[in-house]
């Protein structure tokens, strides 16, 4: 690809050229610049969005910044809201490095929270919490991995476009939710709201004091980012993931079992988020809810996370802490300026947005030559 | 007396007619490459824009152009991010169907409640509608939904029967080919594109001024992920679109209705879903159906014309 | 004539302002073409003509730089220097569009065809009137026409995934012809041709020309220069050469020109003294493999590999080879018959089981299957060596042995990079070739599978591949070497296999073998009819 701006400039003998090449060099620095850079753009167009709609936009930040960020509270909110953030996207990291794309965080979450209520009120809701919590993680894990499995077997064996079915079975799942608590586990204590009763304390996830935070569920948390980092980094079945992420007629060439990949992959990311519902109905809402009050779109979020962090599994315990916070401020602010709660998706579009259009940054290697009369005068990329 | 069958089609089609237009426009779109999974968010954008055009004016017409040029003005931004850009298809979608949530659920707030009286109403279409049972099913609507009959037949014979239609599935199969025989690759993926978000556009303005005739925060409820499964279930057939957006409306439609005989509302509302995971698996069984109905084969895939590889 | 020639025409006649340019006049001239890509020149200053009612053959060796030439004209690359005129006019050659409204028409060497749709619609899709609903019926009655008057039979409601290769190209040549193409590219048209099918498009060709065409005829074949063409330019190395009359010339001084000097051919090694009295290496029994089609690929194939042979496999490209070698390779399912090696059964085994066995494969695609561009230098050595020890325990690489490993193989194989944690993507093309080999041999392997392995190479990176296989099979190593390039097989090969359609025409030693003999094979005439 190449354009050529010359009409003025060759008057004067000159000639522009901005070359466009592509380049399998990419340094760290130009991924976080990217990064940075869709962030900051994605704050000034919704900064223009919010002027718009006569809401000062810097009195909008400050408030989302100081909630978010300006006191302990605000901090433990924050990391409330980071831990399924990572969770979902340290295990989106593996997936995407595979190059299998699952949209399903969602979904694999909600099954996550399926099985700890179901353990919480119906099996295990006497057992003491040194057995009936790990259980909930194991099996929180078990079945969002599955869930994740089922588009990891349809793709392998009848070549079904993942996309489709991860996106499908986050619906699929959202249903099932509102099916048991309109249905079957609805609360008797529940005032006829549509939501089961509240869980037994035994099995509830243990808080640091005085905040929300479930500290076994941000323990796993961060220790799982920190193994995904070693896994994909230090072991044979990261490379594999890589190789087959990067290039699978390579990894068939290689005798990568393709299969394998995909269904670890899978595996990986849907038990992680699986964790993460896990730690929501039973480290903080201690019932099962309508899908949106349980996860509002963690899942999702934890896509921009993933490719916030440019799929490095250190750099996104930061990142996701960041967008964490930029929950908590988008419920602050829809308080304070009495907003809708969706408000906090137009940040996440946008930065989402920024984040794809910044690839080609990343993809290419600009170059731009001024030549006089022919000759090569300066050129810089 | 009505036939018993009449009012649950009549509710399937009245339901359906939204899917409808989104799921042909993002059928279009995907024909020539590019999934935009956007829908959601562009349906929503047309539909408070939609809303507020016909509120301010009070002619129902200008919302649905209003809607159709929001929806269009964000087709082409998915577009612009995804053809030039060559960004990843799936993140871009993503993210628009965010951003239309949020930006209508900002924007909309003001309009919440507000009762529209410039609406599309029903309008039988004399004589057809006495046709005994069909004629009520199909001939006494608002007009959108004749449109949407007319578009149906009128997208399929562009994509099966002219040269626009094998450009579009040309590009859509094989960009590189396509691009040697002298079509403008990027230029059919624009149009196309822009084409799927003027139609979700509709959809929306469909909803917010014929369906629900006011403004409701995400009031698409998920609608534009069923047109995307719609696509799928009809394997990228404007006829067969038709029918699923018809039968899926009708699921949706009839949820409330099955109550009483034990059948689940929420249950009922997989059904569209499993449905298209079960096409997709039904064609990726068989080797022949893969050739006759995949996916188009450069779905997703941005096109690059000058790669030269060593 | 003329009007019968406007019969076929769909375009309005005023606008191929080519149309009248009378036979031996210039239609197309490039001046001074110059195109770079990262880290090569693949044009540098090249001069070219065209001139009406000619075939001109651009000939050069792989990488000489004719396929960029001429994608240049056809609009697919902007070139960095020069001017191109179409009939006395500077033009500007943005994309295939602009090409085609100026009456160009190319067939590429790997066919531009949109596999699902018919034959008609793929026709229709390049003509340039515009009509709301497609006049299927009106090109379908010129597919006919023109089928019947030129001799090209085609099914137009066939799909094209249905055809075979040589009726895919007879697609391409209906596609210039229809929309009455003044200039006609074919880039190596005859790759995929049987002998019979060539003879007949040459006669199309000549027919075309004959009536004012001029056509491109790019080939790195000489006997195909002198037989078609009626002047040739060569090129080497992205510059020309020289042009010349095809008359005025022959092969031998082609060739010289081609290669810039005589190439000092290795003395042929050819061990007459095997014996074969060891058990094979490679054992193949009566297999049946299917291509991607789900058609029979290869029908029957049955042969032997011995320690310390090259065996060699010629013949037309798509004629069952890339199949027989992923079967081999274990990449590709078997239907039928059995693959023995070194005693073990080891038919539909899976990749790894097979390299486990000791097989290096060094793939015909190398910058597909070969490497992972954006994986470093060092990952990409590793790739079939990760999962042993000492690369790695049960679960961790072993990163200090890999680096340790993988810098001596970088010095031993002369891959010329500062870092080997650098994307293998930044390598040329010769340094990739090295890091497979590097890859491949280094496990002291027991077959060799090479696919066209010098394909695209220069002189230097060629010899250094053929003098490394030949030192192996000095070791003692079997290898099976698949080339289309003949001359190649003779100068390596101690047996020749020739394969046409999936089975094998005869199996020759080198030292009996003749061009003649294997050409005509390759055409699918079996060994027994050609000795009589």
């Amino acid at each position: 690809m190449r354009y050529r701006y010359s009409s003025l400039l060759r008057h004067f003998g000159l000639e522009l050229k901005i070359r466009v090449e592509r380049s399998s060099l990419t340094s760290r620095f130009t991924e976080a610049m990217v990064s940075t850079l869709s962030v900051a753009i994605s704050l000034i167009i919704a900064a223009a969005i919010f002027t718009y709609q006569q809401i000062d936009p810097i009195i909008a930040y400050k408030e989302i910044f100081l909630s978010a960020f300006g006191s302990f509270d605000g901090i433990t909110y924050t990391i409330v809201k980071m831990i399924p953030l990572l969770l979902c996207g340290a295990g989106l990291i593996v997936a995407f490095k595979a190059n299998v794309w699952n949209i399903g965080a969602e979904g694999q979450l909600l099954l996550g929270a399926i099985v700890a209520t179901w353990i919480a009120l119906f099996s295990l809701k006497t057992a003491p919490h040194y057995i009936s919590i790990p259980t909930m993680f194991a099996l929180g894990f078990i079945a969002g991995g599955l869930w994740a499995l089922i588009p990891a077997i349809l793709k392998i064996k009848f070549n079904v476009n993942e996309v489709l079915t991860t996106l499908m079975m986050n619906h699929i799942a959202s249903k099932i939710v509102e099916y048991l608590i309109y249905g079957p586990w609805k609360g008797k204590a529940a005032w006829g709201f549509p939501q089961t009763d509240i869980f037994p304390t035994n099995t509830c996830i243990p808080c640091i004091p005085n905040t929300r935070i479930h500290y076994a569920t941000l323990i796993i948390a961060i220790s799982s980012a920190l193994i995904i980092s070693i896994l994909l980094s230090r072991t044979k079945i990261g490379y594999e993931i890589r190789v087959f992420g990067i290039k699978p007629e390579v990894a068939r060439y290689a005798g990568i079992s393709s299969s394998r990949v995909i269904i670890l992959s899978m595996l990986i990311s849907g038990g992680l988020a699986g964790i993460a519902g896990v730690g929501e109905v039973a480290g903080l809402h201690h019932r099962l809810r309508y899908p949106w009050a349980i996860s509002s779109g963690y899942g999702y979020t934890a896509i921009i996370v993933a490719w916030l962090s440019r799929l490095n599994s250190i750099a996104i315990v930061p990142v996701s802490f960041l967008l964490g916070g930029l929950l908590v401020g988008g419920d602050t602010i829809q308080v304070v300026f009495r907003l809708p709660v969706n408000v906090i998706h137009i940040f996440n579009g946008l930065i989402l947005l920024c984040l794809a259009s910044g690839e080609i940054l990343l993809k290419y290697r600009f170059k731009i030559e001024v030549k006089r009369h022919g000759t090569l005068v300066s050129s810089s990329s | 007396m009505e036939h018993w069958l009449v009012p649950p089609l009549k509710v399937a089609i009245e339901a359906g007619t939204p899917l409808l237009l989104a799921s042909l426009g993002e059928l279009y779109t995907e024909r020539s490459g590019v999934l935009n999974l956007g829908i959601e968010g562009m349906m929503l954008m047309g539909a408070l824009s939609g809303f507020i055009v016909a509120l301010i004016t009070g002619n129902p017409w200008l919302g649905l152009l209003s809607a159709m040029i929001v929806g269009g003005l964000m087709g082409a931004l998915h577009a612009f991010v995804c053809i030039s850009l060559h960004a990843n298809q799936v993140i871009s979608g993503l993210a628009l169907s965010m951003l239309g949530v949020g930006l209508s659920g900002f924007i909309g707030k003001r309009f919440v409640g507000i009762p529209l009286k410039a609406t599309f109403g029903v309008s039988p279409i004399p004589l057809l509608n006495k046709i005994p049972i069909l004629g009520s099913i199909l001939f006494e609507h608002n007009v959108i939904v004749y449109i949407s009959y007319i578009l149906a037949i009128i997208l399929w014979l562009i994509l099966h029967r002219t040269k626009m239609g094998i450009m579009i599935k040309a590009v859509g199969e094989n960009p590189a080919a396509a691009d040697a025989a002298g079509v403008d690759v990027y230029k059919v993926r624009y149009v196309c594109t822009i084409f799927g978000g003027v139609m979700a556009g509709a959809a929306g303005a469909y909803l917010s001024l014929a369906h629900i005739p006011m403004w409701v925060e995400n009031m698409t409820a998920g609608r534009g992920w069923i047109a995307v499964a719609i696509v799928v279930f009809a394997t990228w057939d404007p006829l067969r679109a038709l029918l699923g957006s018809y039968l899926f409306g009708g699921v949706e439609a009839l949820q409330y209705w099955l109550q009483p005989w034990g059948i689940d509302p929420s249950l009922l509302g997989t059904l569209p879903y499993i449905a298209t995971i079960l096409v997709l698996v039904i064609i990726g069984s068989s080797k022949r159906l893969r050739r006759a109905m995949s996916a188009p084969s450069a779905l997703c895939k941005p096109y690059i014309r000058e790669e030269k590889v060593v | 004539m003329k009007g019968i020639i406007r019969s076929f025409l769909l375009t309005p006649p005023e606008k191929s302002s080519l149309l009248n340019i009378p036979r031996g006049e210039v239609v197309v001239k490039m001046q001074g073409i110059t195109k770079r890509f990262p880290g090569v020149t693949a044009n540098d200053h090249v001069d070219f003509e065209l001139r009406a009612g000619e075939i001109h053959a651009l000939l050069g060796e792989n990488g000489a730089g004719k396929t960029t030439l001429m994608n240049i004209l056809y609009g697919l690359y902007r070139p960095d220097e020069g001017e191109i005129y179409v009939g006395n006019r500077r033009v500007k050659i943005g994309s295939p569009k602009d090409a085609i409204k100026l009456g160009i028409a190319m067939v590429h060497q790997h066919f531009k065809l949109i596999e699902s749709l018919t034959v008609a619609e793929n026709i229709a899709l390049c003509i340039e009137e515009y009509k709301f609903f497609s006049h299927i019926q009106d090109v379908k009655k010129n597919i006919g026409e023109l089928s019947e008057k030129y001799g090209l039979r085609i099914d137009p409601d066939a799909r094209v995934w249905q055809l075979s290769a040589g009726e895919k190209q007879r697609v391409e040549i209906l596609k210039a012809l229809i929309r009455r193409a003044k200039i006609l590219i074919l880039d190596e048209p005859t790759s995929v041709l049987t002998p019979p099918e060539k003879r007949e498009l040459f006669k199309i060709l000549r027919r075309m020309a004959e009536e004012g065409c001029g056509i491109v005829f790019i080939t790195h074949k000489l006997h195909e220069v002198m037989e078609v063409s009626d002047r040739v330019t060569v090129l080497r190395k992205g510059r020309v050469v020289a042009t010349l009359q095809t008359s005025e010339t022959n092969p031998k001084q082609l060739a010289k020109l081609m290669l810039g000097k005589e190439i000092p051919l290795r003395p042929i090694t050819h061990t007459a003294s095997l014996t074969y009295k060891e058990a094979p290496i490679l054992e193949v029994r009566n297999l049946y493999v299917l291509n991607d089609r789900g058609s029979l690929a290869v029908k029957g194939v049955s042969f032997e590999v011995f320690a310390g042979e090259i065996f060699g496999i010629a013949g037309v490209s798509g004629n069952g080879q890339r199949e027989l070698i992923e079967a081999i390779t274990g990449l590709r399912k078997v239907k039928l018959g059995n693959i023995i090696l070194m005693g073990e059964e080891v038919t539909n085994r899976t990749p790894k089981d097979i390299i486990e066995r000791g097989v290096a494969f060094i793939p015909e695609d190398r910058l597909n299957m070969g490497i992972a561009q954006d994986l470093s230098i060092s990952e990409n050595l590793i790739l079939k060596k990760y999962r042993y020890t000492p690369f790695s325990g049960h679960l961790f690489l072993n990163l200090d042995h890999i680096n340790k490993w993988v810098d001596k193989l970088i010095k031993e194989y002369n891959i010329i990079t500062p870092s080997s944690r650098l994307p293998a993507g930044v390598l040329s093309g010769g340094n990739i070739q090295r890091l497979i080999l590097a890859r491949e041999l280094s496990g002291n392997p027991k077959l060799i599978v090479a696919s066209n392995p010098t394909r695209g190479l220069d002189v230097a990176a060629t010899n250094f591949v053929r003098s490394l296989l030949i030192e192996q099979k000095k070791r003692g190593v079997a290898v099976l070497l698949v080339s289309e390039d003949l001359e190649e097989l003779l100068m390596l090969a101690d047996r020749i296999a020739v394969i046409f359609e999936g089975k094998f025409m005869g199996v020759l030693p080198t030292s009996k073998a003749d061009v003649n003999r294997i050409g005509l094979m390759m055409a699918g005439i079996e060994m027994a009819k050609v000795r009589s």
